[in-house]
């Protein structure tokens, strides 16, 4: 074990992310595929702050907070959509959600 | 390599735990259980922003993610009333290709890092609240203003969208 | 000498020209009167440069146009040459006008034959006297263009429309050869004068012979000669001012104004073309039975005589010829066409007969052009066709003279073949029967042109044009009989030639009711009828063209266009469409899936390539 540096950081970002990702390919709940995408958010956020911690530049901390205000308002709509598409169709699985297949 | 080094490690751990917790969670199905978690993981990340002295943030982090959008998050599952997920199996396939794309991108990620020279000055920016808060509203108002109105944009919406009938 | 003069020559046809078709549409006697004047003051003009004349060539131009190095002028040259064109064009010109006042009245289209008349004699003067290709091309396609609208006149008819259809497109054949020859011309010297000159070896002559190409088709001459008799579908003053007269000549005037540009291989071709064109078409004289195709064919066979004292080398002696045939030639279409007037529009000799004592002027005066062309002592003929003999005597083209004697005896007979059929004997048809005499408006140009046919040969034409080409030699002897002591052998071979082609006409046609050829030469005189069957292999070679050229562009269109790139852009849409329709599953994780497997492939190929 070494004293964390950049490197740490941004390795746990990028397993976050690849995590994230693996979730939204592999769930099938919408809610679930939702909070995946969070996580996914988390760790580019987690990248950012550590940038601007070992750059010394307080703009990465600025950008991470303009994204959890993104991230809410999306929350917020997201989650209102997921509400009017299971008002329609009593499902949250993605595998019922087809209307588009041929 | 002091004592607060250690934490890293921990909030780093504790993160990913709960992260996978969220993907794959072994205890239960119902999505409250990875929502839970979530909130786990949210909390743990704060942890590892204090470590890089970003204590705004951290406080933030804590507010609005564990606290607002998870709340929302718990809402909405409790209001679509979802009973546990039916068993259906997960195919082998999708498990197999999800693991096989997400694999590729995170090996290229790391060898990428661990092949990296990142210039790095010692850590030394402090993350304090009356730095950020004179970058926002000086460097970035403009932005910080939109980004209201993007709020403002996002509630109508929501409301829209929740009504029983859309007409 | 004033050099403003030659511009109004030009120019007062295509004023009338276009005024009568601006204005005065709907009244027919002051068209008339308005091309009629326009080519009288031109006549005039033209004589008062003939009598100023002095003894160099002068020119007069403005700068036209300048495309990088070239110079191109519009100018008038004036020379022994374009004078003596004038004169024929203008004077000869004018008898038609006057004439076509008479042969006219009446007719629907008065003012637009006018019209037509006066843009043709611009069109004509142009070539006549532009000092360089460039010129003279556009006015040689305008020359095309009025022939075109005179032939398809009648237009109503359409055998009329198809004859000036095949007029044009046979011209367009030749000119495009012409074109060439001008542009290779060009490319070779750098300049478009007349005098510019590529040096002597197998470009030259195969400049010289694409020149050539655009007399043959103006001209007539074989293999292109196919165009004029058909284009004697237009009203009669037409065919003697322009298929008889003028325009067929710009093809001969052509070839002595450009005739320094000819190697001695080009000439001789050009010889031997004019020769085979002149016997040719005197054979198939002897057996057509329409006064005018006779007349037509009679004019292709004399062309090939100038063409061929060209290709000898004497374009004095084709000048000459070329001058009192236009008189002649001009007189026998005109005479013609009063014959038909007289008959309302009958055409077939074999319906005419005994007009002698019912049109004494035509008669007359159509007995001196038969004699005329014939060529008997002293009337213009003889001594222009003899001098082309003698040339070709004295060059020592044995085969050509011989030639172009038996192609006299041949012109005899059937001249006097159609005079008796026509003039004498008994009377054929009801028709002929109530035949009377013309107005006077028609006659008068006759005996004008009469008289010059009788006296064409003796006022020193040969001579005047002579001296441009060199020619110095003077006949000290009485120039009426200055051939016998100069060229006997010629002379009297060609007046031999008259003797023996009267006499068989005379045996064969002074009685007869029908003719009597085609029962003695059978498969030959139809042979002879029907033209060598030279429109039939045109249009075989057409056909067979037409066909090929079309079976590719069906092919091309069939399967390159139709199949390859309409149905096959639809067909490989289409096929894409159906593979990439599978993608389309709705499954959201498969999207998933999609996305990260790209974003993987996109960050190796960054990252690692």
């Amino acid at each position: 074990m070494t004293a964390p540096g950049l490197h740490h950081y941004l390795v746990i970002s990028a397993l976050l992310f690849c995590l994230g990702l693996f979730g939204v390919i592999v769930r099938r709940n919408i809610l679930i595929i939702y909070m995946c995408l969070e996580l996914m958010l988390n760790a580019a956020n987690l990248a950012l702050v550590s940038f601007s911690r070992f750059n010394n530049n307080l703009d990465g901390q600025v950008m991470v907070f303009f994204i959890i205000t993104v991230a809410a308002a999306e929350v917020a709509v997201g989650l209102a959509l997921i509400v009017a598409l299971y008002r329609r169709r009593q499902t949250t699985d993605v595998h019922d959600l087809t209307t588009m297949k041929l | 390599m002091n004592a607060l080094d250690y934490f890293f490690y921990l909030f780093a751990g504790l993160t990913l735990l709960c992260g996978l917790m969220v993907v794959v969670n072994p205890f239960s199905r119902n999505p409250v259980t990875s929502a839970m978690f979530l909130v786990l993981m949210m909390v743990s990340l704060s942890g590892l922003y204090v470590t890089l002295h970003a204590f705004f943030l951290a406080a933030v982090q804590i507010l609005v993610y564990a606290g607002a959008v998870m709340v929302l998050f718990l809402f909405v599952i409790m209001l679509l009333d979802l009973k546990e997920e039916e068993h259906r199996k997960i195919k082998l396939a999708t498990l197999f290709l999800g693991a096989l794309s997400v694999g590729s991108i995170a090996f290229i990620l790391v060898k990428l890092l661990g092949n990296a020279r990142l210039v790095s000055d010692a850590p030394s920016a402090e993350g304090s609240t009356i730095e950020l808060g004179l970058k926002l509203f000086r460097q970035y108002t403009l932005p910080f203003e939109i980004v209201s109105l993007l709020l403002l944009v996002a509630m109508m919406g929501a409301i829209l969208l929740s009504k029983k009938e859309i007409k | 000498m004033n050099d403003a003069l030659p511009w109004p020559i030009l120019f007062l046809p295509l004023i009338a020209a276009v005024l009568i078709t601006l204005f005065t549409q709907k009244r027919n006697g002051l068209s008339a009167a308005l091309s009629v004047g326009a080519i009288a003051i031109s006549f005039v003009i033209s004589v008062i440069l003939f009598v100023n004349a002095g003894e160099a060539a002068f020119e007069s131009k403005i700068n036209w146009l300048t495309v990088g190095a070239l110079n191109i002028d519009f100018g008038m040259r004036i020379d022994s040459l374009s004078l003596l064109m004038l004169l024929i064009v203008t004077g000869v010109g004018s008898m038609i006008h006057i004439y076509s006042v008479g042969y006219m009245h009446g007719d629907p289209s008065f003012s637009r034959f006018f019209a037509c008349l006066s843009f043709f004699t611009f069109s004509m003067l142009g070539v006549v006297l532009s000092n360089n290709f460039f010129e003279m091309f556009i006015f040689w396609e305008l020359v095309g263009v009025s022939s075109y609208m005179l032939i398809g006149f009648w237009y109503q008819k359409s055998s009329a429309a198809n004859a000036a259809k095949k007029a044009f497109l046979t011209n367009r054949l030749g000119d495009f050869g012409f074109l060439l020859g001008i542009i290779m011309l060009w490319s070779i010297t750098g300049g478009l004068g007349f005098a510019t000159l590529p040096k002597p070896g197998t470009t030259a002559t195969v400049v010289g012979l694409l020149i050539f190409c655009g007399a043959v088709g103006k001209s007539a001459q074989f293999p292109l000669h196919v165009w004029l008799p058909d284009a004697m579908e237009g009203p009669t003053p037409v065919s003697a001012l322009i298929h008889a007269a003028t325009m067929v000549a710009a093809g001969v005037f052509m070839l002595c104004r450009v005739f320094d540009v000819f190697s001695l291989d080009a000439l001789t071709v050009i010889a031997w073309t004019g020769g085979v064109t002149a016997l040719m078409a005197a054979l198939i004289a002897v057996q057509q039975n329409d006064i005018k195709r006779i007349l037509a064919y009679s004019t292709l066979s004399q062309l090939g005589y100038m063409v061929m004292a060209v290709g000898l080398g004497g374009p004095p002696q084709a000048m000459f010829h070329l001058t009192t045939h236009a008189f002649f030639k001009a007189l026998l279409f005109l005479a013609a066409g009063s014959v038909i007037h007289g008959l309302t529009n009958e055409q077939d000799i074999w319906k005419m007969g005994a007009l002698k004592k019912k049109m004494p002027v035509t008669f007359w005066t159509f007995l001196a052009g038969t004699l005329a062309l014939c060529g008997v002592w002293p009337l213009s003929g003889f001594y222009s066709k003899d001098s082309i003999l003698a040339e070709a005597f004295k060059s020592g083209h044995l085969a050509l003279f011989g030639l172009g004697v038996v192609v006299a005896i041949l012109t005899t007979f059937y001249m006097f073949r159609l005079f008796f059929v026509v003039f004498l004997g008994k009377e054929k048809s009801q028709a002929a029967g109530h035949a009377h005499e013309s107005p006077k408006v028609m006659t008068l140009p006759l005996v004008v042109l009469a008289l010059m046919s009788c006296v064409g040969g003796l006022i020193g034409i040969e001579p005047f044009v002579g001296k441009q080409f060199g020619m110095t030699e003077s006949h000290e002897t009485l120039a009426i009989i200055a051939p016998f002591v100069h060229a006997p052998v010629a002379a009297f071979a060609g007046l031999a030639a008259v003797m023996v082609g009267f006499l068989a006409a005379m045996s064969l046609y002074a009685k007869a009711q029908t003719d009597p050829l085609p029962a003695k030469l059978q498969g030959l005189a139809i042979l002879l009828r029907d033209k060598f069957y030279f429109d039939e292999l045109y249009a075989r070679i057409i056909a067979l063209t037409q066909d090929a050229l079309a079976s590719v562009a069906d092919f091309l269109d069939r399967w390159i266009i139709g199949g390859l790139m309409v149905r096959g852009t639809q067909g490989t849409t289409e096929l894409v469409g159906r593979a990439v329709r599978f993608v389309q599953s709705g499954n959201l994780q498969f999207y998933a899936f999609s996305f990260a497997a790209g974003v993987a492939v996109v960050l190796y190929l960054v990252l690692y390539r």
